[in-house]
């Protein structure tokens, strides 16, 4: 954090405009957008997906999608205005003085090269190889983070892991020391405790080079945490722009407000709503509807020449769901959560121990039991895009359960569609449209209604949240809390963000390496965790300490 | 990878006994008498076709048929011809021919169905792009014969910039016109397939972010975007070739090749078993081997795909 007694800014946002041409006419991204940057600061654009965050930083490296445009407005980089810059300017500009580390660590290394040719090209191409150029990737890759970076540089991404993918992504935008470094989303991939070793290794790197930090985040705790500056933006307008901590104590804009009171990382536990049903519903008393008791996952791996080895996803776990609650499985990628998912479900099955559902086994069931236990047990899953037909129409997609178990005749159906529609704040209008039609919150509403439409005992919610921005992420759990308060649902919610399970769950399940490290009440597991795996990952929900 | 590739070619020897069976089991079903063909229609005396007959192992039961072309397989004997021609001699006339031929043709058809795909993808929706496309489509909804008899008459008689039929001895400058007839199809497909897994990857995020790393326009270009388009491009080359020498026997037809596609047709007409069965059964080797090559080039493309 060098500053010159003379603070010249290094990026300069004003009164930018940018305009996307689509076949229905132009769409304004960004409209009247402006702020600054200066040498060596770190400054974070929050806002959610479609307000333009992403879209103001891409523009100061050239890299707008095709159908995009500067209509307006100066981008000044040390005093040169680039908004309308040429392709060959931006070509100067990428890698030694602009650098990015960009979003999704899984989808921006090229697969087909290795590592550590992805990095020399970037020092060549900006002429920083030197005599030795396979010493100098290593030494990138070495200062990302990276251990024994000789031997990485020769692997191919699909060997790394999201974290050590990010890490190379950050020697990458990092290799040519850069004066402005545009991070878009840098970490919203990865988990929580990975999140936050990359994010300090960022801040250490950053500060060393003395490189200037644009940060783009839908994530208001972990803006504040990471920027001296803040920038809010909502609808492509900046809403709110100052110092972070003023921004997150003191917000005045009503959509800033509305951002902090839905972070579910900075927001109370679970509202006092809910308190009546679980009331009613007294652990220990009640019979648990679920019951999972010593169960195990083994998977064979291959190794190739015909070897196998076993691998452990699921180690000896065992919990309850008493009828009426919530349980959360939490953990990072890798922890076994969502295989246990699938073997409630029945859709993968278990090596050892026993699922028992309303006092029956589930596992050897008979194809007819099976069809009915489908019937009492829904899933909802994470990628409300993938879990859609797309070429089913939404009443198609809502009403083939309905088909499937022939439950009432055409007209019956359709009513009921309507119904469970509006259980889900959609339009019965909906009907006729497609997926594709719909945004990311909508399409999940509809996938809740799905599972909704054979009046299930116990819902499956596998990240069923995960995917969504924050103030639609907060509805969509509302949603869900006012279906279990009037129809008694029963929630096995499955999740990696620890942040959420405050908000919507009654009981915690903590996995670590495909065993259960901890279980308790949600106020037992936040107020006093007893485990140190527990204590990391709270301590690594962005921003919790600031408020 | 040596262990796949062995298992490969082990799955050779099945692949090859189910389709000669079949083949030779339908020409042993094709109604007529081969026999009586071979005289043209002359009456022919009963000892004489009698005699022919136990030549040519007719007489015998289906399986007894087979089996003993099997078993002179081994020794590399593939029988004769009606005519009395060693099928072994025809085959290594006619082979080297469509070989040529079909190398030819995939070589256009990969060279300019790649560059002009690659050209179309980029400049998606421009004149170019919206030209060769209409193009390629002409191109496939036109029959080949009739391309093959229009390229001929144009290039061949009117224009003499090459020979309208082709020699005996089928060199490979003569082959060039043809090969262009026989390839114009696939290219267009290859040039179609291209442009498309062109236009898929451009707005993939690692050529996002290999362009943010100040690569130039080019680089990004033909190290990003190209190897990681060519993987399904690469898979249909593979299959083609094998097409491309099976499917010669209208090209061949109109240039007068004497290759492998000649020899099938007449042998079909004849109803000479071993020569059709000899060369269908080299041409399921070539497609096998074809394949094989494929897998082994995908793997060379795209790293994350490994044999066991």
């Amino acid at each position: 954090m060098t500053q010159s007694a003379t603070p010249k800014p290094l990026l300069e946002v004003k009164d930018l405009a940018i305009t996307f041409s689509t076949p229905d006419g132009p769409v304004h991204a960004v409209r009247d957008a402006n702020f600054t940057v200066m040498p060596g600061e770190t400054v974070a654009i929050v806002g959610e997906s479609g307000s333009g965050k992403s879209t103001s930083a891409l523009a100061a490296i050239g890299l707008l999608a095709g159908n995009g445009k500067v209509s307006s407005g100066q981008i000044l980089f040390d005093g040169e205005d680039i908004a309308q810059a040429s392709e060959k300017r931006f070509v100067e500009l990428r890698g030694n003085h602009i650098g990015m580390v960009p979003q999704d660590p899984m989808s921006n290394l090229n697969p087909v090269w290795k590592i550590g040719f992805q990095v020399k090209e970037t020092l060549k191409a900006n002429g920083l190889a030197g005599d030795n150029p396979n010493k100098r990737v290593a030494q990138v890759l070495a200062d990302a983070g990276l251990p024994d970076p000789e031997t990485r540089a020769r692997q191919y991404p699909h060997e790394f892991s999201g974290g050590m993918r990010q890490r190379a992504l950050i020697a990458i935008g990092l290799a040519c020391r850069p004066r402005l470094l545009i991070a878009d989303e840098p970490t919203s991939a990865l988990d929580v405790t990975v999140q936050q070793q990359i994010l300090d290794h960022l801040d250490t790197m950053t500060s060393e080079l003395g490189t200037a930090v644009l940060l783009i985040t839908h994530d208001l705790g972990l803006a504040a945490e990471r920027a001296e500056k803040v920038v809010v933006m909502y609808k492509g307008r900046v809403v709110e722009y100052g110092p972070a901590l003023e921004i997150l104590r003191n917000p005045k804009h009503p959509y800033t407000q509305r951002l902090i009171n839905s972070a579910p990382s900075l927001s109370a536990q679970r509202g006092d709503k809910h308190e009546a049903i679980v009331d009613e519903v007294i652990p220990g008393k009640a019979e648990p509807l679920l019951k999972v008791s010593n169960l195990t996952k083994v998977f064979d791996i291959r190794k190739g020449f015909g070897k196998k080895e076993k691998f452990t996803a699921v180690d000896n776990v065992s919990f309850e769901i008493p009828k009426g609650t919530t349980t959360a499985v939490v953990g990072e990628s890798g922890s076994g959560k969502s295989t246990i998912a699938q073997m409630v479900l029945n859709l993968l099955d278990k090596t050892e121990g026993e699922i028992i559902f309303d006092g029956e086994q589930i596992g050897n069931l008979s194809e007819k039991h099976l069809f009915k236990y489908r019937r009492r047990v829904q899933p909802i899953f994470q990628d409300p895009y993938g879990s859609l037909d797309p070429m089913y129409s939404i009443f198609r997609t809502i009403e083939e359960p309905l088909r499937i178990h022939g439950i009432g005749n055409a007209a019956s159906r359709e009513k009921k569609v309507k119904e469970l529609l509006d259980q889900v704040s959609m339009p019965a209008s909906t009907m006729h449209r497609f997926p594709n039609e719909l945004s990311g919150g909508q399409r999940q509403r509809i996938a809740i209604a799905r599972a909704l439409a054979l009046q299930p005992e116990m819902i499956v919610c596998d990240e069923a949240v995960s995917a969504l921005d924050v103030l639609v992420q907060a509805q969509v759990l509302e949603l869900l809390d006012e279906l279990q308060r009037e129809m008694g649902l029963t929630y096995l919610f499955i999740t990696h963000d620890l942040a959420v399970v405050r908000q919507i769950a009654d009981n915690v399940c903590v996995m670590e390496h495909g065993k259960i490290v901890e279980q308790g009440t949600t106020d037992e597991i936040f107020d006093a965790p007893k485990s140190a795996y527990t204590r990391n990952l709270l301590a690594a929900i962005p921003g919790a300490s600031l408020i | 990878m040596l262990s796949f590739t062995l298992k490969r070619i082990v799955q050779l020897i099945p692949v090859f006994i189910g389709a000669t069976l079949l083949v030779y089991f339908l020409v042993f079903a094709t109604p007529g008498n081969p026999i009586a063909a071979l005289s043209g229609g002359k009456p022919m005396s009963p000892a004489t076709e009698a005699a022919l007959t136990a030549q040519y192992n007719l007489d015998k039961p289906f399986w007894v048929q087979y089996g003993l072309y099997l078993k002179n397989l081994v020794t590399l004997d593939l029988g004769t011809s009606f005519s009395g021609q060693e099928v072994r001699d025809l085959l290594a006339r006619a082979f080297p021919v469509t070989a040529r031929l079909a190398i030819l043709a995939l070589l256009i058809e990969s060279v300019f169905g790649i560059i002009f795909g690659v050209i179309a993808g980029m400049r998606k929706g421009k004149l170019f792009d919206s030209t060769v496309l209409i193009a390629s489509l002409l191109v496939i909804a036109v029959p080949t014969f009739v391309l093959g008899f229009l390229l001929q008459y144009v290039v061949g008689v009117k224009l003499e910039w090459a020979k309208p039929t082709v020699s005996g001895s089928a060199t490979w400058g003569e082959l060039i016109l043809p090969a262009l007839v026989l390839g114009l199809v696939s290219l267009a497909y290859v040039l179609r397939l291209t442009r498309t897994s062109i236009i898929e990857n451009k707005t993939a995020d690692y050529v996002r972010t290999a362009t943010a790393k100040g690569l130039s326009r080019n680089r990004v270009v033909t190290v990003h975007i190209l190897r990681n388009s060519l993987i399904p491009v690469v898979t249909y080359l593979g299959a083609d070739l094998g097409a491309l020498m099976g499917g010669a026997i209208v090209t061949e037809g109109i240039f007068n090749v004497p290759g492998v596609g000649h020899l099938l047709y007449q042998a079909i007409q004849k109803g000479e078993t071993p020569t059709v069965v000899a060369v269908v059964g080299v041409l399921v080797i070539v497609f096998v081997i074809a394949n094989l090559i494929v897998d082994m080039l995908y793997a060379l493309l795209d790293p994350r795909i490994r044999y066991a």
